[in-house]
Formats: structure tokens, C-alpha cells, sequence
């Protein structure tokens, strides 16, 4: 479904991602892990396309999106949550989730909607409250929810667990779980790499702007290498 | 109050008296007198003493009495309904329970303002022309400001552009107002699209000072370049609006034009043309209320206020932040150039003295003190701030910090401004009603 060839990128003259090689098929969940500062976020806003990559190729179903500009990409069948959230804080639940469909139908709007508060009746709840004065993990299932209302085909998570209670990563990663159940393709973006791992089909390992290592999420889980440096073990 | 706090309290207030004693009589309660080769020292004029001991006491007292008269203020302000809700708050929300009420209230409005300056003075209905110009530029700098969030210290450039458009084209081409006002908003939009371009990468600090260069620049040119746009001297003979044709002058400038009172019949008054100004600008606001309503109904309205609240976000749900960037400056510069060929026409004389930045500064105390983004407040303040300064005029010199005074106070009291803005429920409302009515099929993403 989405394939990125050899792509590479770069801040300026420093480069940020070298050669990397990524593939996601259609109803997988593929996890991206690695440390801070390794280019994980910097990968997905090259799928962005902000910056655009200096080398290589991405193709989104077929169609090679290399070049194309962010409200382009962003209308092709791509929805991203970004780091931090960052929801509409002083718009309510309702207004920041009508955003997420900002280019939809009045009745596809609706229908979706209704589809998103089915997967998070707490955001029912809140329905009419504005959406800064909500918890993390609120805020955190509105992003998602909000990301939905384009109807994506391919969902990008950008560290959704980032500054969240365990209890609440959980619940976080249970959803993510039954977004594929319903056949939602995930490219999931994690520095909590024994969660991601444990939800995952597949994973990369980014290290300094490289991919490293590429396997299923159960052998990157007891892979030696992987458990040392970001399991803990 | 008991008796250990008044102890404390006498004591107190006798401390502060004397020291004020000392300080304030070695100032103002000796004088020192030439004697001879040397100095004495003696007391001042009765008239200072008096003084002096006048405020002695009220010092004493007030410090004797601090804590009960704080205790009392409190009081008083926690009665007071204005810092919590105020009285146009209570209005709106009753506005939004019942839509017909707030209908006729609008109406009934509408026909006080229409009726209102047959029966004012002149000046008043002159000075109400000024405050719906700057409800005007209010209401349009609320777009670019309170609504896409983007900070515009060059406003006032549209301001000039659209009122110098009227000027010259007039001057030069002989064009009449009502199709300079057209022209006028065109132009001043271009000039806002113009400006958008260098901006559109800047945000905050950066932006306001790009702007705030813009509206120099604008103004500084109107200034040099003598040979087309006057100079300092300015454009003077501007004409005024004419209703359809007729003109409100005694005699008809233009050959085989009839003036507004022959041809009804009428005595002539000067105060026909101040009426007609204060009922064309009346028009002009209502206009730009209505237009502006709808816009904020419309997809572009949600994409400001998304883009104010978070860009990169507005971004990731594939809005284009340069249209949307563009399309508020250049909407927001046309509502500027409307009031600045109203502004020509009224004053028949403009020069680049009008358009400083003290202009500029208070077209955006005008949108900060109504709170950013609400309709209704921006109105208000803009009338607050164009007839308060009139009315306290006889301050003179006090003025000015009379004024600064009430925007700290302001600013204590309502920080987010006069009537903090509520957004109009509109789209909330059709998707609610969506999803009451019989959508029962499973959702379909699913």
C-alpha cells in the first residue's frame, strides 16, 4: 500500500534520513522504533511531505506522491496524528472532530461521526466540551478520532502513548488494536517499543537516520539486540 | 472590627501620618528666605499648611480604615454582575435560546439606528459616522486578528489605500464614489494579497513587524510622492457620496444635476448630508456584519480560527495554510479599504496625517478590548473607543491617561475582552440533527 524507496532527507545540509526503505501493506500495523533524535518523526513528515525527500521515491497505492505538497498528500487517503496532539484547544470536541472532515460530505461527515464516538464513547461524553481542558489520553483519542473523520486508508500514529499514564497507553493501544480488526492500515510511530512491538505485524529499528534492522514485531521483541537497547533488558 | 485590629490599625495609620509629616513638611511646609548675607527657614503660606494638614488627615483616616473600606469593595464587586457575567453576555446567551426574540431585538435596533438621527444633534450623528467607520475597520481586522489569529500592526495601509484610491481616481479619472467604493475594496484586497505573499512563512513577533513595515511603507510613500498623491498637503475637494445622482450641496456642482433638496422640494439643511453620511456608513456596517456572518459559516471561517489554533495540525488535516493565510488577509484588507473610501468621501480631505500608527494601534485595541474574534464585542469596543475620548474632552491633557487607565483596568477586569467570542453553532447543529434523524445502518468505514 505504501512503499518508501531509498529515501533520504535533509534539515538543511544535515542530513536526516539516509536510504531508508519502508513497506506497509494493506491491513497491517507497521511500527517504527528507535531513540530520540533518530529520525522517526522527521520519516513521517517526509511522508508529509515537509521536507521533501532529496533522493528516493514513496509511493502511496500506486501513485508515486514524491513531490507532491502536504495539502495534497494530507487529501489522498493519508491521515496522520500528530506528535503531541495538538487538538484545537479552544474549539469543542464536536468542532475539532468536524475539522477532521474538513473536506468531506455533510452526510459522510455524520455517518463517520457516528463511527468514532461508537469507538470512543468518552469523546460522546465530552461532546460539546472544548477540547483544552480534557486529559491526555482525551485529548489523545480525539487526535485519533479527529484523523479518522477524513476517512483514511492509511492511519500514521506519531508517538500516540507520548506523556500518558500507563493505564491510559494501554487503552490507547487497545483502540489501535481494533482499528485493524475493522482492516485500518497503521504505521505507528513509538518510543514505547515493547507495546509497539507487541501490537505490531511487522517493525523497523531507526538508528541515527538508518534502518537497522527490519523483522516481525515478535522476533524484533526477543532480538538480543533490540532487547538491550530499547527493551531494557 | 476588634479591638486588637483597631490598635493595630491606629498604630499603623499614626506611623504613616507622621512619616508623611516629615517627608511632605520638609518639602512643602518650609520655605527658606534670603536675610541679610544668609538663610532662615521659615513656614510656608498659610494656604500649603492647610493643605498639608488636609492631607495628614486624610492619609490618617484612610490607613485607619484600610481594611474594613477593602473588605466593603470586595463586597461590593462580588454584587456587581459585570465581571462575571455582564449585561450583553446575559443578552447573547438569551439570544441563543430563543432566535426569534434575537431576531425582533435586531430589527427593533435597526429601526432605532435608521430613526435615531432625525431627532440627534448634529455632532452626535457626525460623531456616530466616526464610530461606524471604525466599527467598520474593527470588524475587518478582526478577521486577519481574532479570527485567523495572524497579528497586523499595518493595518491602517488598507485604510489609505482605500481611501486614497477614491481620492485619485476621482481627481484623475473623475470617477464617482459608489464605484470607487468597489474599486477602493478591490484595490486595498490586492494590496492585502500583496502583503500576504512575504508574510506567509512568518508568524507572532516576525509578522507584526513585517506589517507593521507594510503600513509604513504605504504611508511614507503617500507622503513622497508629491507629484501624484499631494504630499503632506494631501487631496482636498474630495466629493461626497451623491443618492443616486443628487447631491446634498446648496447648489448642484455638476451641470444639470438637481440637489437633493430641490428636487423633493424641501428647504435646504446642512444637516441632510450628516444624516445621509451616518445612514450610508449604517449601511456599509450592516454589510460588512452580514457578509462577514456568512463567511463564518462557511468552510474558510472554520479554516481561520483552525489555522489560529494550531497550524501545524490544520496542516495535517490537508488544509492549505497559504490559501487560507491569503484569503484572510486579502478579505480583511477589502472591509479596510470599504471604510477608507467612506473615510474620503466624509472627510472631502485626506492626507498621510490619518493614517499613522496610532491608527493602526487603535483598530487593534478595538479588537483586543472587544474580544478577539467576537462580532458583537468588536462592535462595542469600537463605539466605546471612538466616543469616550470625544466625551472626556474636557479633561483635556488628562485625556489620553484617563483612557490607558480604563484599557488596565479593562484588562484586569476582562481579560479576554468585552464579550469573549462564541462561535456560531451552525455546522454543530446540521451534523446533530444528522445523526438524530434515521442514519441506522452501521457506519460504513467500519
Amino acid at each position: 500500500m505504501l512503499s518508501i524507496e531509498n529515501v533520504s532527507a535533509h534539515y538543511g545540509k544535515i542530513q536526516a534520513l539516509d536510504d531508508i526503505s519502508v513497506e506497509v501493506n494493506q491491513g497491517e500495523i507497521v511500527t517504527l522504533i528507535g531513540a530520540n533524535g533518530a529520525g522517526k518523526s522527521t520519516l513521517l513528515m517526509t511522508l508529509c511531505g515537509d521536507p521533501h525527500p532529496t533522493t528516493g521515491r514513496i509511493v502511496f497505492e500506486g501513485q508515486d506522491i514524491t513531490g507532491w505538497q502536504t495539502p495534497e498528500i494530507m487529501k489522498s487517503g493519508i491521515a496522520i496524528v500528530p506528535e503531541g496532539r495538538r487538538v484545537f484547544s479552544r474549539l469543542t470536541v464536536e468542532e475539532n472532530l468536524d475539522m477532521g472532515g474538513f473536506f468531506e460530505s455533510n452526510e459522510r461527515k455524520a455517518e463517520m461521526l457516528e463511527h468514532v464516538l461508537e469507538l470512543f464513547p468518552r469523546l460522546k461524553e465530552r461532546f460539546d466540551q472544548r477540547s483544552g481542558t480534557m486529559s491526555g489520553g482525551e485529548q489523545q483519542m480525539l487526535a485519533i478520532g479527529r484523523a479518522l473523520m477524513a476517512r483514511p486508508k492509511l492511519l500514521l500514529l506519531d508517538e500516540p502513548s507520548l506523556g500518558l499514564a500507563p493505564i491510559i497507553i494501554q487503552q490507547i493501544f487497545e483502540i489501535i488494536e481494533k482499528l485493524r480488526d475493522e482492516g485500518m492500515t497503521i504505521f505507528l510511530v513509538e518510543q514505547n517499543a515493547n507495546q509497539a512491538l507487541r501490537l505490531a505485524d511487522r517493525g523497523y529499528v531507526l538508528e541515527n537516520g538508518r534502518i537497522v534492522m527490519a523483522d516481525t514485531g515478535q522476533s524484533l521483541l526477543v532480538n538480543d539486540d533490540v532487547r538491550k537497547a530499547y527493551l531494557g533488558a | 472590627m476588634n479591638a486588637v485590629a483597631f490598635q493595630n490599625g491606629f498604630k499603623n495609620a499614626a506611623i504613616t501620618s507622621v512619616v508623611f509629616v516629615i517627608l511632605a513638611g520638609m518639602m512643602m511646609g518650609i520655605q527658606l528666605i534670603p536675610s541679610g548675607t544668609g538663610l532662615s527657614i521659615e513656614l510656608a503660606e498659610p494656604v500649603r499648611l492647610e493643605t498639608l494638614a488636609g492631607a495628614v488627615l486624610a492619609l490618617f483616616l484612610f490607613q485607619l480604615f484600610r481594611e474594613p473600606l477593602s473588605g466593603l469593595w470586595h463586597n461590593a464587586k462580588s454584587a456587581l454582575p459585570l465581571p462575571e457575567q455582564g449585561l450583553a453576555e446575559a443578552l447573547q446567551t438569551q439570544g441563543e435560546k430563543h432566535p426569534r426574540l434575537k431576531q425582533l431585538a435586531i430589527a427593533f435596533l435597526l429601526a432605532g439606528l435608521i430613526i435615531w438621527p432625525f431627532y440627534a444633534s448634529r455632532g452626535s450623528v457626525d460623531l456616530a459616522t466616526l464610530a461606524l467607520i471604525y466599527v467598520m475597520l474593527g470588524l475587518g481586522l478582526n478577521i486577519v486578528v481574532g479570527l485567523a489569529g495572524l497579528l497586523d500592526l499595518g493595518y491602517v495601509g488598507f485604510y489609505a489605500v482605500g481611501a486614497y484610491s477614491y481620492a485619485l481616481l476621482n481627481q484623475y479619472l473623475g470617477l464617482d464614489f459608489w464605484s470607487c467604493l468597489l474599486i477602493g475594496g478591490l484595490v486595498a484586497a490586492f494590496f492585502g494579497f500583496i502583503l500576504g505573499f512575504p508574510v506567509l512563512r512568518l508568524r507572532g513577533d516576525y509578522l507584526a513587524i513585517v506589517t507593521l513595515g507594510f503600513g509604513e511603507i504605504i504611508r511614507i510613500l503617500l507622503l513622497n510622492w508629491t507629484s501624484i498623491t499631494g504630499g503632506p498637503n494631501g487631496i482636498s475637494q474630495i466629493p461626497k457620496p451623491t443618492l443616486f445622482g443628487l447631491e446634498f450641496s446648496r447648489t448642484a456642482k455638476e451641470e444639470g444635476n438637481v440637489p437633493f433638496h430641490e428636487f423633493f422640494g424641501i428647504d435646504y439643511s446642512s444637516g441632510y448630508k450628516v444624516i445621509f453620511l451616518y445612514l450610508l456608513a449604517l449601511l456599509l456596517v450592516v454589510a460588512t456584519i452580514w457578509v462577514i456572518n456568512r463567511l463564518l459559516r462557511m468552510p474558510i471561517g472554520r479554516a481561520w480560527e483552525a489555522l489560529r489554533e494550531d497550524d501545524i495540525a490544520c496542516q495535517s488535516l490537508g488544509m492549505n495554510k497559504t490559501a487560507i493565510k491569503l484569503s484572510a488577509f486579502t478579505i480583511g484588507a477589502a472591509f479596510a479599504g470599504f471604510a477608507g473610501t467612506f473615510f474620503a468621501a466624509r472627510q472631502g480631505f485626506i492626507s498621510p496625517e490619518s493614517f499613522t500608527f496610532i491608527e493602526s494601534a487603535i483598530i487593534l485595541a478595538i479588537v483586543v478590548l472587544g474580544g478577539m474574534g467576537s462580532q458583537l464585542g468588536v462592535v462595542l469596543a469600537a463605539i466605546i473607543m471612538t466616543i469616550l475620548p470625544e466625551l472626556a474632552r474636557e479633561f483635556n491633557e488628562y485625556r489620553m491617561l484617563m483612557f490607558g487607565l480604563l484599557m488596565v483596568l479593562m484588562m484586569i477586569w476582562r481579560p479576554s475582552g468585552l464579550l469573549p467570542m462564541k462561535r456560531p453553532h451552525i455546522a454543530l447543529k446540521e451534523s446533530g440533527n444528522k445523526q438524530t434523524s434515521p442514519v441506522t445502518q452501521p457506519a460504513k468505514a467500519a
